[in-house]
């Protein structure tokens, strides 16, 4: 269960003194790990700042209350801190808020919990992701939802909303879990994908899918231009995503067989599409 | 005047080791056997300048010769306070040196990287999801009925590679030439598709459409559309029957597909297709056309030392790697760099404006022989001794074959090598001194 | 520096001392009768006393290891060390990088361990690796059973010929002995095949694998080498292949071991054979024929193994077995290296992730336990997991743990394995566990003498070498059958480690990082006019075939920081 940010839950808010122009890197600071922490302890919580480790009030003032119970807490990034990496990176409950934009690695590994971004985040949001919800309200860089460097086993559960666009290489070999992105991306969405669903409401410049195995893809708006290792199926009504009925026109696409037994699926609004079919 | 025979040229990657140097007084005079570009490497420019002593620039921006000891110094304290320093380039130096110089990143939480970072960087990427179906060249000059170079020109890039491994005989090809077909995929009319049996004139940026198309038609599907990347879809068919049929097949692909467009995803597709090839009844690789002479070296040692390849970053003692993230690009283009160190590579020549705009901003130190656009933005140039020429060193074949370079003349100058150790050993002196003072400070400051 | 180890229960199945309570003596890094009063004592009361492990077949360093790092960013993330003082980082679970493989096999009382795989053109690369790799000696094993020169000599009957060349190739590469691997089968794989059998010859050569091991056999029997071939059969990993493996191992059944060094008396040694004792003709009737095995090796005192025990890891498997590793590939749809070496040799790389849920792997770990628990002479069997292969080599504490106590063995067989490893083997009919004395064996003892490095190796007696291990074990209070567990612990760190009469590791922590080991090589000389003659042969065909000057060959002395070379004359 993702718990709302009810009145119930205690806070820590972090506001961020000035971003220095070395980043910083948080993965020490979850629910996870301030839960039973008084302010005091937690403000002399060490996190790296280039390859120095620093205490957390150096660069974020901190104030509000810690609970025992770490899914009943939320931490607030109260303001932009868009040189700090490795946001919520593991966390298994609880939530964040940022209120700015964010680097790296937000919600990398994360098991549970909720994150939410109200700016944008920068690559690998969402990296081997396995559980829990990321909600970022601007745009996402690339990589997101995507594996560790020579990993073949991708994000593998969770779901991630993108309100802007988000960039190349987003869910690749992705295993699991549901990526929706309300905006535009960049090439090669779903490379290598194996499983889960990637919703794009906008358009894609090109390569959609690009040597997946398995998954469904999803594309609203226009592919700029498609792969020649797939197979044409023809025109859908009212496609059933995961139990929830997509309304409208789709053309449908399995492959891509440049790999060996692929069985990806692509559809993408007949109406801006045309060009696309063979 | 003396010959020395059997010297492996320290300019590309196809580390051609017949050639002869001709001495005079302590002078290469000439060379046998090399290539103008390798032949003009072990020859003294009468254009360039070389340098003899180190140097410090000054506030008002003008460079003074200084003793080594105190370039050494003060390279030492501008690395030690840094946050986030880079040692970057590592491409045209011993592997010695490349083993002190991890060694060093490693000692000052610093970030190591090397030109692959601009060349076959994607490639590495490409090898972690995908593999290295490889072979070294005398595999290719013995066995090879098919030879496909993809974006890359081998006539002028790598000038005596042809010669000596796709024209030579070799043991099951007796005849040389005539008993290969070559295949060349470049968008350009290049001097080497001049040659090709097939040119697959793809249009730029394309390549990974055609790597889909071939991959999909290898496996007896029909391709979507009637013309990929600008070729026809028959002509694609046609290549892939001729690479299914090959007895042995290898791809040789350079940074026309490295850095165009799909960057590694272009080379991930080509090395799947190589592997699959093999499933036909023939047996097929590829080899990466690396530019400097030991690029491949590095890769090598920081991949022994580190466990990765290049792109490391030693931020919190223990090596991690996110090429994208912990690369010398996007260490500078983020402004996240503090300082750099540079040897055996010409960023200031090579990179992206954004790059070269926090080069401009934060200390530069280059460990460079020669006057080039790096030296230009450095703020202490040292100049070394030359591996392969004034000084002895491993360095790494694009196949990874190894030889020891050797030293043809004397130098006065400091190996690499021997730059790095000193830097070192000050480096373990500063932190030693600093981590006393810590405990001393422990010991006397009142308890909280 | 002298040292001595005080009460501690010494095993030292090489000198017959099992368990006895004595002292053991050091003085500039041997072992001697006795030392002066100001010796710095250890006291190892309830404590084990062993000598430093020798490890005799590992691949550590060289270019397919070293592509396996570089292909697995994600097995290197999941196990990092930190530089902490003198001690340097790393990273690598399966496939550690070099300082942290000399660090752990270090911390587990290791102090040789021997590189399986050398391609002679690239030894210079192993050689760098192998510097690397702190406080270990070390050695490598050429790969000469895909050998152009060799298969041609043999091909011809020129044993003699074949002999003088090998005598310059180990010293031309540092090599220490001769390896096969899939004789034929990698040539083969130069065109994309493989040979099946050891009676399937190569293309073109149309030499068999037979006829290659018979006559390299000969020729290490004929120079005198300290080792014995070193054979990985073909068929590696094939249901059914264990008649290829009975049928290879015959091969050296009358000759006779003559080496000029050492005390080793097999005249072939069988590596990995536990990817070698399958029986049936599919992975459906797949079962073990390990029992066969050690009933040859019971029966047969010309030859000695390693097992290869799968660990039940996610791994990376490297082998010069090109073909296999593409039939790897080809059934995990993993990724794939592969390294072709022109004239000598080839190789490949797949990760594998061995599953206790998976029959076949179930199976695999039960033929290794048969292995050892059915060859009852211990001075016959070593424990290896032919890391990183079946497994890492951090791993041989639990092996160790698992050949202690039965109980942990039908644990694992009763709660975690697939049926098959019940029904396709003998495994849990079993109950025999091994002594100290006998782990002491499969761990140093056997590796030291089939190695030819008994003298100073493997053993604790005056004039061997002062690698020492002690482990916080006690066996007059402490039961390993029931306490499997702590045997696994004190096995994985040991309380203490000496290497050459230096304490290396002290309570259970490496003080002494920064130290080098010796590389071992052997300096050839055999019949010196003829090699001359082999050698004007051979510079003429590097001409034309190689892509590398003769001149630049040959590697030279300045790639061992401690050149140990043992001489043959």
């Amino acid at each position: 269960m993702i718990k709302g940010t009810g009145d119930m839950m205690s806070k820590i808010i972090l506001t961020p003194k000035e971003q220095p122009q070395v980043p910083l890197e948080v993965d020490t600071i979850l629910p996870d790990t301030l839960a039973g922490k008084t302010i005091d302890e937690i403000k002399s919580m060490n996190i790296l700042y280039g390859n120095t480790e620093v205490e957390l009030q150096e660069f974020f003032d901190v104030e509000g209350e810690s609970g025992e119970d770490p899914s009943e807490l939320q931490i607030e990034f109260n303001g932009d801190v868009y040189n700090t990496k490795r946001i919520g990176q593991g966390m298994t409950t609880g939530e964040i808020v940022v209120k700015g934009n964010a680097s790296m690695y937000v919600g990398a590994k994360m098991k549970g919990g909720k994150i939410t971004v109200e700016g944008d985040v920068a690559g690998w949001a969402g990296q081997n992701m396995q559980g829990g919800e990321i909600v970022v309200m601007g745009n996402a860089g690339d990589y997101l939802g995507s594996a560790y460097r020579g990993d073949w086993r991708g994000m593998s559960g969770g779901k991630i909303t993108v309100h802007g666009n988000a960039g190349r290489e987003i869910a690749e070999y992705m295993l699991g879990g549901k990526i929706h992105i309300i905006g535009n991306v960049k090439m090669l969405p779903g490379i290598h994908m194996n499983g889960g669903i990637l919703i794009i409401d906008g358009n894609v410049i090109s390569r959609t899918g690009g040597e997946m195995k398995g998954g469904t893809i999803i594309v609203n708006g226009r592919i700029g231009e498609f792969l020649p290792g797939f197979e044409y199926l023809g025109v859908r009504k009212d496609i059933d995503v995961d139990g929830e009925v997509m309304q409208g026109l789709f053309y449908k696409f399995r492959g891509d067989f440049a790999t060996k037994g692929a069985d990806g699926v692509v559809y993408t609004a007949t109406a801006k599409n045309a060009h696309i079919v063979p | 005047m003396e010959l020395i025979k059997n010297v492996p040229c320290p300019f590309c990657g196809t580390l051609c080791d017949d050639i002869i140097c001709k001495v005079e007084n302590n002078e290469i005079v000439g060379t046998m056997n090399a290539c103008r570009i390798g032949h003009s490497k072990f020859m003294h420019h009468k254009d360039a300048t070389l340098y003899k002593k180190p140097m410090i620039r000054k506030a008002n921006g003008e460079l003074v010769e200084v003793e080594i000891d105190e370039a050494i110094e003060k390279a030492v304290e501008i690395l030690v306070n840094a946050k986030r320093p880079i040692l970057y380039g590592w491409s045209s130096v011993s592997c010695e040196a490349d083993e002190v110089g991890v060694e060093l990143a490693e000692e000052l939480k610093a970030l190591i990287d090397n030109t692959a970072t601009v060349c076959h960087g994607p490639s590495l990427l490409a090898v972690h999801d995908t593999g290295y179906p490889v072979c070294t060249l005398g595999e290719v000059k013995n066995r090879a009925d098919v030879i496909i170079y993809w974006a890359c020109n081998p006539m002028h890039a790598h000038p005596r590679h042809m010669s000596r491994h796709y024209f030579s005989r070799g043991y099951f090809r007796e005849r040389g030439r005539p008993d290969r077909t070559l295949i060349v995929v470049d968008p350009r009319e290049s001097d080497t598709a001049k040659l090709a049996d097939i040119h697959l004139q793809v249009e730029p940026g394309k390549d990974y459409e055609l790597l889909d198309a071939i991959r999909a038609a290898m496996k007896g599907h029909k391709i979507l559309y009637e013309n990929v990347a600008g070729v026809p879809r028959d002509l694609i068919y046609q290549a892939v029957e001729l690479l299914k049929s090959a007895q042995f097949g290898n791809l040789f692909f350079g940074m026309g597909i490295t850095q165009t467009s799909a960057k590694n995803r272009n080379i991930d597709a080509g090395i799947c297709a190589i592997e699959e090839l093999n499933e036909y009844g023939g047996k097929f690789t590829l080899i990466p056309m690396r530019g400097h002479y030991n690029v491949n070296g590095f890769n090598h040692v920081c991949t022994w030392t580190t466990g990765y390849p290049f792109c490391v970053d030693f931020a919190t003692g223990y090596p991690r790697y996110n090429p994208g993230e912990t690369g010398t690009n996007d260490l500078l283009q983020n402004k996240e760099a503090d300082a750099m160190f540079v040897i055996g590579a010409d960023p200031g020549a090579h990179f992206p404006q954004r790059a070269l705009q926090r080069m401009v901003e934060i200390p530069v130190i280059a460990i460079e022989p020669h006057r080039t656009p790096t030296t230009e933005l450095a703020d202490i140039i040292i100049p070394p001794a030359q591996i392969g020429i004034s000084s002895e060193g491993t360095a790494y074949r694009m196949d990874g074959v190894c030889f020891t370079m050797k030293k043809i003349i004397d130098s006065d100058l400091l190996s690499d090598k021997e730059i790095l150790k000193r830097m070192l050993e000050r480096v373990k002196e500063i932190h030693a001194s600093e981590s006393k003072m810590e405990s001393v400070k422990e010991v006397t400051s009142p308890a909280k | 520096m002298e040292y001595i180890i005080k009460n501690g229960m010494v095993y030292d199945p090489l000198n017959n001392i099992d368990g006895e309570k004595m002292d053991i003596c050091i003085r500039d890094g041997k072992i001697v009768e006795s030392v002066g009063e100001s010796a710095e004592v250890v006291d190892a009361s309830g404590k084990i006393v062993m000598a430093g492990g020798v490890e005799p077949h590992t691949h550590i360093a060289g270019p397919k290891v070293n592509v396996g790092r570089m292909m697995r960013p994600e097995d290197s993330e999941k196990d990092v060390e930190a530089k902490s003082g003198d001690r340097r980082s790393g990273s690598g679970f399966s496939v550690p990088s070099t300082f942290m493989t000399g660090y752990r096999y270090t911390e587990m009382g290791y102090t040789t361990a021997m590189e399986a795989a050398m391609p002679p053109l690239i030894a210079r690369h192993v050689h760098e690796e192998l510097v690397d790799t702190p406080i270990l000696d070390k050695g490598a094993y050429p790969l000469l059973g895909n050998n152009w020169f060799v298969m041609e000599y043999l091909k011809n009957g020129e044993v003699e010929e074949c002999a003088a060349y090998i005598a310059w190739l180990m010293r031309a590469t540092k090599g220490y002995a001769i390896k096969v691997v899939n004789p034929c089968g990698t040539e083969a794989w130069g065109w994309g095949g493989n040979v099946h059998g050891i009676n399937d010859p190569a293309p073109k050569f149309g030499i068999t694998g037979a006829e290659m091991i018979k006559g390299l056999v000969e020729a290490n029997e004929m120079i005198g080498l300290p080792h014995s071939v070193h054979l990985h059969c073909n068929d590696l990993g094939h249901p059914g292949n264990y008649e290829t493996t009975l049928a290879s191992f015959d091969i050296a059944k009358n000759i006779k071991a003559s080496p000029k060094y050492g005390e080793r008396d097999i005249s072939l040694y069988g590596t990995h054979v536990q990817f070698h004792s399958y029986g049936g003709t599919s992975w459906r009737d797949f079962e073990s024929e390990a029992p066969a095995i050690a009933d040859y090796l019971n029966k047969n005192d010309h030859i000695a193994i390693d097992v290869g025990q799968i660990t039940l890891d996610e791994t990376t498997t490297m082998t010069a077995d090109g073909p296999m590793e593409f039939d790897l590939y080809t059934l995990t749809g993993f990724k794939w290296a592969n390294c072709d070496v022109e004239l000598e040799t080839g190789s490949g790389v797949v990760p594998f992730i061995y599953s206790s849920k998976n029959p076949v792997h179930s199976t695999q770990w039960a033929i290794g336990m048969e292995l050892f628990l059915l060859t009852k002479d211990p001075g016959k069997i070593m424990m290896t997991t032919d890391h990183p292969n079946a497994g890492p080599f951090t791993r041989y504490p639990r092996i160790i743990a698992w050949l202690m106590s039965s109980k942990y063995r039908n644990d694992l067989i009763e709660n975690e394995l697939h049926a098959w490893a019940q029904k396709r083997s003998s495994i849990a009919t079993i109950d025999r566990e091994y002594s100290l004395y006998d782990i002491a064996q499969v761990t140093r003892a056997t590796a030291a003498r089939v190695l030819g490095l008994s003298e100073t190796k493997g053993h604790l007696g005056v004039g061997a070498d002062a690698d020492v291990a002690i482990y916080s074990f006690n066996p007059e209070t402490q039961d390993a059958s029931s306490d499997y567990m702590t045997i696994e612990a004190v096995f994985r760190m040991a309380d203490h480690v000496f290497k050459d009469g230096e304490i290396v590791v002290k309570n259970g922590e490496l003080v002494k990082p920064r130290i080098d080991g010796r590389t071992y090589w052997v300096n050839c000389h055999f019949n010196e006019e003829l090699e001359k003659n082999v050698i004007s042969d051979v510079k003429k065909k590097f001409k034309q075939y190689y892509t590398v000057n003769f001149e630049n060959y040959e590697i030279g002395d300045g790639y061992m920081r401690r050149s140990a070379p043992i001489e043959i004359k």
